[in-house]
């Protein structure tokens, strides 16, 4: 008994570890390898669960005081493909990818061509006003009172106590792919351009390419990633309201994972959204001031100073990309003395 | 006929006949506006643009000089108001001097002390963030994005502290409820609201001839047109770059004071909330340009409130984050900027 209840315990953190890890890739796209500075995570995040969780969530019921008019219902609607699979929930995630991207096009078209910390500030204002239309929009989203009975994905096959051990594979294969997802298109030229504008944009701009459409590309990538971590969020707690995305829990831990973990190192992301959540939850434990979360609070913000300041790659640092085919005459050209 | 466009270009190459007909333009709009918004909002929109601005003002300063988006400044803003409240409503107390209620105001002589003090600490604490980590960046020679960066981790843990200090609530400064003054065409004030606009006018004033006539001033806005420029004029740079830091922190201690007197509360989220009107009127007013962060801050201030008109309260924020995005896509540079 002891023994699963410690378990069932680290299953749930490691979920949440998992799909934090998802927004740490989407921003490591921006930040990590493009310098795009994003502080509206909480933005897309808010978007990205609000999208899916409207999308499969039942009609609301007069009788029981919702106030939402929206709710796709989408699983059953789906019902009558019966393709054996719950077919619902990849349309949800894409969804909330698709409304991501486009909210990150707006955004990017307007700021991206000016100062770069002007992206900066238009991203926070508007994580801000996407979490007070949520509040005051009674009939978009149910407002302060929120969203609950979100569906369950594959909820049928397991029994209910055991169903986290299966959403923590679902979480852990939807990173996966993201993962590689990501790898190979930092891999890519295209990946390159994006660094090439990370270390010096003008340079980039007199070689030929457009600075402009690169970072609005790279900005939508990461806003698509972060829409499909709001929309596993949303499937897993299941229940979601404005509070939710504050700016703690839903922008700054996930600047301090990235930067704890490496940022411009997909592997750093992950292993940084893990160790942090790993830290935040574990910190309750502490004796005395140091469980109480606003200690909590401070230590995310000294956190990400400190790394600043004293380790800048994070834990592993940005790995050294060189292209495939110059390896060989690199290392012909510096042989080993 | 030429002389229309001679008179028009004269008037766009002198800055004070152009900065008037501006002014004299806003009247008409405002005057033309009246007809439809009640007075009231406008007058009190108009204390809260005066708190926006005096916070815009430092922004707008540390932003032209230090080059960064300086994202600590709000939570500068609601450390300043508790620096205040621990003072009024602790340390001053415990050493007799207790007062509420001077002359109009729901606040007592304390205030006048405390503000000051606040001020001081607040200055204190912004040039020793900038020895203890700006300064180290700075001379790492890393981007200015990773400044701003900083900042937002400067601006997490300040808030972090007010919380493991004073807790998640909302507190007060110790005051004697007053009833709001009427005016005229069913306009009421709140009690503090002249107290508020005299504070913001009087430092306006200060910084204007602090940056016009003394030496200090002059060289800042040297710095802020070239830094590099500045050093090689035998200008000592870093001493400008901690006098920036110590005028954009007492105003924003002041903003904080103010913002808690006219709400007549204080809560460690304060100072956030009000971040995105304060990039707002940076923006609208042009980056560096204090005079423009004024005007800024007073056109948020009174949009936001004469908004209430129509909208939900809470959408002040989205108003000022509309403006500031209808000021990227039109005139980036901002009303008053004339380069980047």
């Amino acid at each position: 008994m002891e023994i699963t209840g410690i378990l069932g315990y680290i299953v749930g953190l490691a979920i949440m570890a998992a799909i934090y890890a998802i927004f740490a890739l989407g921003l490591n796209v921006h930040w990590g390898y493009t310098g795009l500075f994003n502080i509206g995570i909480a933005g897309f995040f808010a978007l990205g669960a609000y999208t899916s969780a409207l999308l499969t969530t039942a009609t609301p019921d007069p009788l029981l005081f919702e106030d939402y008019i929206f709710g796709g219902d989408l699983p059953a609607r789906l019902g009558v493909f019966n393709l054996g699979i719950d077919l619902w929930f990849v349309i949800a995630l894409l969804a909330a990818g698709a409304v991501c991207g486009i909210t990150a096009l707006i955004i990017g078209f307007i700021t991206l061509r000016l100062r770069e910390d002007y992206l900066a500030i238009a991203t926070l204002g508007a994580a801000e006003s996407i979490r007070f239309i949520f509040l005051n929009e009674r009939w978009l989203a149910n407002g302060s009172k929120g969203l609950y009975r979100i569906p369950k994905f594959l909820g049928d096959l397991v029994s209910p106590q055991d169903y986290d051990y299966l959403y923590l594979v679902v979480v852990a294969v939807v990173l996966v792919i993201l993962y590689i997802a990501v790898e190979r298109t930092i891999k890519s030229p295209w990946g390159r351009v994006l660094r090439a504008i990370r270390e010096d944009e003008m340079t980039t701009a007199a070689s030929g390419k457009n600075v402009f459409s690169f970072k609005l590309q790279s900005f939508i990538l990461g806003a698509i990633i972060m829409g499909i971590g709001g929309a596993l969020y949303a499937h897993s707690v299941r229940f979601i309201d404005p509070h939710t995305f504050d700016p703690l829990l839903a922008t700054f831990i996930i600047w301090a994972m990235l930067m704890v973990g490496g940022s411009g190192n997909n592997k750093g992301a992950i292993l940084g959204a893990f160790v942090v959540w790993g830290i935040w939850t574990g910190t309750q434990f502490l004796p005395g001031f140091l469980s109480d979360p606003n200690f909590r609070y401070v230590m995310i913000g000294v956190l990400i100073v400190a790394v600043i300041l004293l380790r800048p790659g994070g834990i592993l640092g940005e790995e050294r990309r060189v292209s495939r085919p110059v390896q060989p005459a690199d290392e012909a050209a510096h042989p080993e003395p | 006929m030429a002389s229309l466009k001679q008179i028009a270009r004269r008037l766009l190459s002198n800055w004070t006949a152009g900065y008037s007909v501006l002014a004299i333009l806003l009247v008409v709009l405002a005057l033309a506006f009246l007809s439809v918004i009640k007075l009231e909002l406008v007058v009190n929109g108009l204390f809260l643009g005066a708190i926006i601005a005096l916070g815009a003002i430092g922004l707008s300063l540390v932003y032209g000089i230090h080059k960064f988006a300086h994202i600590a400044h709000g939570d500068f803003m609601t450390l300043g108001a508790y620096a205040a409240l621990f003072l009024l409503g602790m340390f001053f107390p415990s050493i007799g001097l207790e007062s509420t209620g001077l002359g109009p105001f729901t606040f007592g002589y304390p205030v006048f002390l405390a503000l000051p003090l606040a001020v001081l600490f607040l200055a204190a604490i912004a040039i020793g963030l900038d020895v203890g980590v700006y300064r180290r960046l700075r001379r790492r020679g890393v981007s200015n994005v990773v400044l701003a960066m900083t900042s937002l981790g400067v601006a997490i843990a300040l808030r972090g502290i007010v919380q493991v200090i004073w807790g998640g609530g909302t507190w007060q400064y110790p005051r004697l409820s007053k009833p709001f003054y009427q005016l005229p065409m069913g306009v009421r004030i709140p009690p503090d609201g002249l107290f508020i606009v005299a504070v913001v006018l009087l430092l306006v004033v200060a910084l204007y001839l602090f940056l016009t006539r003394t030496k200090m001033g002059k060289a800042m806005r040297a710095t802020s047109d070239n830094l590099e420029l500045a050093r090689v004029s035998g200008i000592n740079t870093e001493h400008v770059l901690w006098w920036t830091w110590a005028i954009g922190a007492a105003l924003a201690a002041t903003a904080g004071v103010l913002l808690a007197i006219f709400q007549a509360q204080l809560f460690p989220i304060m100072g956030w909330r009000i971040l995105i009107p304060l990039f707002a009127a940076v923006i609208l007013g042009g980056i560096g340009n204090p005079y423009g962060a004024l005007v800024g801050g007073l056109i948020i201030g009174i949009a936001a409130e004469v908004s209430t008109q129509w909208l939900n309260p809470s959408y002040k924020i989205v108003i000022a984050f509309s403006i500031m995005i209808v000021t990227l896509l039109v005139r980036p540079t901002g009303i008053f900027g004339v380069r980047d």
